[in-house]
């Protein structure tokens, strides 16, 4: 049996490897993440990435992979790769069996009678689900400080943020928590959180992963997508929850190229990989710009052809995506009225009407973040403002397709920094959205053009010791070359480091002690 | 004024020009629902052909039901529409119980027929053209039962059941052009219309086409303008008005209303109005306002209908006989005079009138039968011709026997009141009631002897050339007989022996 120390912080691919050699067992894996949740997630000073742990559930899906493979034959034969390996999924998907809150108090203590797409394929890989992550309210924030089941903290310093909204799955990740997270992303709420935790995030092409079963915050840009600790892992993750869903008429029909192979036989030489003129410079962090310039430094010794490309009409992509986004979800939250499932909350004095207990309800069950955009998106949608507000932002959005469309003629694939800042203080921008919606500058173009996007960590920052993220994106439906850029990247640079990034991070155990003993 | 002041129709007539609007919802009889895949069924236990998309469940997406466009592309070609090569749906946001997701996907700037026609006959044959603005694609609402206050509506009651069955069940809203010239027509027009719009969907199949089951419900917009004004003034819309009788009513109700306003002065409120049918009157609902925003915006969970234009051809190509042009060709098949073949149609029984011909009756033959017996029972049960149950095939059987001279017009008659009863086929009834005609001439000649005898008169008037007096002898024979004799066998016997040749 290997240290359990050691197992938390194998590879997904490598937790695959020794599960199918007999190395190990599904129930030691995934008792020993049960054990690392239970030592780092919960107190004042826990990491606080899950919501709800699923320890019961999991074990039995891990001994049901054991005895399947302790029994041997065909039945053994056809396990998926990643059969007994656990993952944990954010709370923004619905699972049979085990709370969906979508970090509000309106939907605390419900229970889905049914199971996300994506959840179903999990299980039919049987893969043993740990519990459920903690997010900003309906996945709206950068920060995860909008849960209303307080704030995740980032592994690397607990008084910070992880990113948002899928702080838990990648604090989970980067917290040897989980070696794999199911994350949404609607302006980067996968990558993000990957870039500030020292983690791998992608947001697939739009339409290529099943909607059906995520709790829609904007319909047109939601898209739910692996977290892991590695490239491959992603790829691996990726490849179980893809895939056409008839259940969900975004979904695209044709499946993509093969991601595992892509990510197996990374190779940049020849590859034209452009640098987006308006997503680095001025208003990113020094530290993240120099990172970002290694990662570029290594790619071209690695035989890549860097250009660079312009992508005018990025600077409008930020405030486009600020009506259409709360557009969609003012009426996509709109079934929150504590009617037939949730919260209902009465009002305190006046006639019981539907409408009062209805807005009663609302107003207690949503925090401000969401009521925030609710009014936005009522606002941009209302009669005589519609043509100036959504209507050009939707104009928008096909000039930022255009752009994406001028630079893929010139370059395979695009890169940038994932965030313009490491991850800032808890706190910090909690009074001022404005700050905080620009976290997302960098990440918001690949969702209002439905492209991919992944982010690798790409060292940390001189000034603060904090990880960076390094994004590419490749056209709709090119996922693959996502993989294969990316685990050249990833090799290259931990060579540099001799091992992963978070490798570097603290021995969170001890630092959650040592922060409570304070 | 008084709000429930109404002028005289006649004076109406005389000051205003009434134009109409209707926007007519289809329910389609398509198995499943409009965006999930819970059954699409009538009448079931509250609540039972829900899934989770029905309720609105956190998570869920809909998935557009092809035979739901199928069926609605069939309604726009068969009312003459354009279909679009592409189109969208939307969302229409406003906060109700009955909506489970607190919006109403429906088509709305795009939708999926549009620009069509119906040339509507009314009972004179005046042919009406109305023009069809759109048919655009929805989804009907949860049914709201608002229980305790003395309403029945949501205000005022203690609490309110909602049963999600036809949430979701897809509807299909066929709107008219503004329909003007109809003049004191418009009431005809309006229940015309109505009616042919369900004939149309019937004949279809696309829809159970009840009214009386909300499968067809209509709301009907009235404004008035004085004569020669070009401008239209300013309407109301009754809601669900869901009887053809109903819709005749509200919009003459609605004409009288508002011309009454006009009188006074006033100007017409713009509003919904509600119909009752027990005072055949309406009475205010909400009056609609620029404070109705609904935020439309394209449905983001669902991508554009494209119906290729193979397939529109293809639909096209499957649609049945228009019930106008039907019409027209049964008419003419059966050589019946225009106004016969209005009855037949008024009576409601040309679809019966053709399975009996069909059968082996000749056509007028059939028409005897169901104008001349049927008709007149029905309406005396209440019910309609074709629902007493009488077979094509009692009809042939009963004409062949009157035919064969084995019964009476008026035997068969009275076996027909056996079939219905129940006794059993016309044969059986015939031996069971002993019913024959008496064909042998002897009982009859003194039957003959006897009426003559007894009206010496009316025997000197056929001896002097007036046959058409024979009448009260052939009656007294039939009296004589109990109605057994062939009467038209007593007439020649009563000619021959009163030796006139008709």
């Amino acid at each position: 049996m290997t240290d359990t120390n050691e197992l938390i912080r194998l590879t997904a691919a490598a937790l695959a490897e020794k599960l199918a050699a007999g190395e190990v067992t599904s129930v030691e894996v995934t008792q020993a993440y049960l054990d690392r949740i239970a030592a780092v997630d919960g107190g004042e000073r826990g990491v606080n990435a899950f919501l709800h742990v699923n320890a019961e559930e999991a074990l039995a899906v891990a001994a049901e992979v054991d005895a399947l493979r302790a029994a041997g034959g065909a039945e053994a034969e056809a396990l998926h790769v990643l059969a007994g390996v656990p993952i944990a999924v954010k709370d923004l998907i619905v699972t049979v069996g085990q709370p969906t809150t979508a970090g509000s108090k309106i939907l605390e203590g419900w229970y889905s009678p049914y199971d996300a797409t994506v959840v179903e394929r999990l299980r039919a890989a049987k893969m043993p689900i740990l519990g459920k992550t903690n997010l900003d309210e309906f996945a709206m924030g950068s920060s995860t400080e909008h849960s209303a089941y307080g704030p995740t903290r980032n592994p690397w310093d607990l008084d910070r943020i992880p990113g948002g909204s899928g702080g838990g799955s990648a604090a989970a990740v980067a917290a040897f928590e989980a070696p794999l997270a199911l994350g949404t992303d609607t302006g980067g709420s996968i990558r993000q959180p990957g870039a500030v935790t020292g983690t791998v995030g992608v947001k697939p092409t739009y339409g290529s992963v099943s909607r059906y079963g995520a709790i829609a915050m904007a319909s047109s840009l939601d898209q739910i997508g692996p977290v892991s600790r590695t490239v491959l892992d992603s790829a691996l993750l990726h490849q179980v929850i893809g895939g056409h869903d008839s259940r969900d008429s975004t979904s695209l029909p044709d499946p993509l190229a093969d991601l595992v192979a892509a990510a197996k036989t990374g190779n940049v030489e020849g590859l034209r990989i452009g640098i987006i003129k308006e997503l680095h410079g001025e208003g990113y962090q020094a530290g993240v710009e120099n990172r970002f310039n290694d990662a570029l430094e290594l790619l071209k010794e690695a035989g890549a052809e860097i250009v660079e490309v312009s992508c005018p009409n990025f600077q409008y992509a930020l405030g486009a995506y600020y009506l259409i986004m709360p557009s969609e979800a003012s009426s996509n939250l709109a079934k929150f009225d504590g009617v037939r499932y949730g919260l209902r909350v009465l009002p305190e004095e006046g006639p019981m009407t539907i409408e009062r207990v209805m807005g009663a309800t609302r107003a207690a069950g949503f925090g401000d973040e969401v009521k925030r955009r609710i009014i936005l998106g009522t606002y941009a949608l209302s009669a005589g403002y519609y043509d100036a507000y959504y209507g050009s932002a939707q104009k928008v959005r096909t000039l930022v397709q255009r752009d994406f469309d001028a630079a893929f003629t010139v370059a395979d694939v695009l890169i940038s920094p994932t965030a313009p800042t490491t991850a800032f203080r808890l706190g910090e921008k909690l009074d001022d959205p404005l700050a905080m919606y620009l976290n997302d500058v960098a990440t918001i173009p690949a969702n209002l053009a439905g492209v991919p996007g992944l982010s690798l960590p790409g060292g940390l920052a001189d000034e603060d010791g904090l990880p960076v993220g390094i994004q590419l994106l490749a056209p709709a439906r090119e996922d693959a070359r996502l993989y294969r850029v990316g685990a050249v990247l990833e090799s290259l640079l931990e060579a540099k480091w001799g091992g992963p990034l978070l490798a570097q991070a603290p021995a969170l155990g001890e630092l959650v002690e040592a922060k409570e003993a304070k | 004024m008084n709000p429930d002041a109404i002028l005289s129709f006649e004076e109406a007539m005389e000051k205003y020009d009434p134009v109409l609007g209707f926007e007519v919802h289809v329910e389609l009889n398509t198995k499943t629902k409009m965006f999930s895949s819970a059954p699409n069924v009538f009448g079931d236990e509250p609540n039972t052909n829900v899934n989770e998309v029905d309720l609105g469940m956190p998570g869920v997406l809909p998935v557009v039901n092809k035979a739901a466009i199928e069926s609605s592309i069939k309604i726009g070609l068969a009312l003459n529409c354009k279909i679009a090569e592409s189109c969208r749906f939307a969302r229409k946001n406003y906060f109700y119980p009955d909506t489970p997701k607190n919006f109403q996907t429906s088509q709305y700037d795009e939708p999926i027929a549009y620009d069509g026609y119906l040339d509507i006959e009314l009972s004179d044959g005046t042919v009406f053209r109305v023009e069809i603005e759109r048919a655009h694609m929805e989804e009907d609402a949860g049914k709201l039962t608002h229980m305790g206050g003395a309403t029945g509506r949501i205000q005022g009651a203690d609490f309110s059941l909602v049963d999600y069955n036809r949430a979701g069940v897809p509807l299909v809203e066929i709107v008219t052009k503004p329909i003007e010239g109809a003049g004191s027509r418009a009431p005809e027009l309006a229940k015309a219309y109505v009616a042919a719009v369900r004939e149309i969907v019937k004949n279809l199949g696309v829809s159970d086409a009840k009214m009386e089951r909300g499968n067809v419900r209509c709301d009907a917009n009235v404004s008035l303008r004085p004569h020669g004004r070009e401008r239209f003034g300013i309407r109301s819309e009754t809601k669900n008005v869901n009887s053809l009788r109903a819709v005749e009513h509200a919009v003459r109700y609605e004409i009288q209303r508002h011309a009454a306003v006009l009188d006074s002065g006033e100007p017409v409120i713009q509003e919904t109005r509600h119909w009752h049918e027990d005072t055949r009157t309406t009475t205010s609902g909400r009056a609609k306002s620029d404070a109705d925003d609904y935020r439309y915006f394209p449905e983001p969970d669902l991508v554009p209908v494209v119906p290729s234009r193979e397939w529109v051809e293809e639909l096209r190509a499957t649609l049945p006989e228009p019930p106008a042009a039907r019409r027209k060709r049964l008419q003419a098949d059966w050589g019946y005079s225009d106004l016969e073949f209005r009855d037949v149609v008024n009576a409601g029984v040309m679809d019966e009138i053709e399975e009996t011909i069909a059968a082996g009756a000749s056509a007028s033959v059939a028409r005897k039968w169901w104008m001349g017996e049927i008709v007149g029972r029905a309406k005396n049960a209440d019910v309609d011709p074709g629902q007493l149950g009488v077979q094509p095939a009692t009809i042939v059987e009963l004409a062949r026997m009157v035919e064969e001279g084995k019964i009476n017009n008026k035997m068969a008659s009275e076996v027909l009141d056996g079939v219905l009863a129940g006794e059993g086929s016309p044969a059986e009834i015939v031996e069971k009631r002993g019913l024959a005609v008496v064909s042998d001439d002897g009982p009859l000649l003194e039957a003959i002897d006897a009426a003559l005898a007894a009206q010496p008169d009316v025997a000197d008037k056929i001896r002097g050339g007036k046959v058409q007096a024979i009448g009260a002898i052939v009656g007294g024979v039939m009296k004589a007989t109990r109605g057994q004799a062939d009467a038209g066998r007593v007439r020649e016997l009563i000619l021959e022996k009163l030796g006139v040749t008709a």
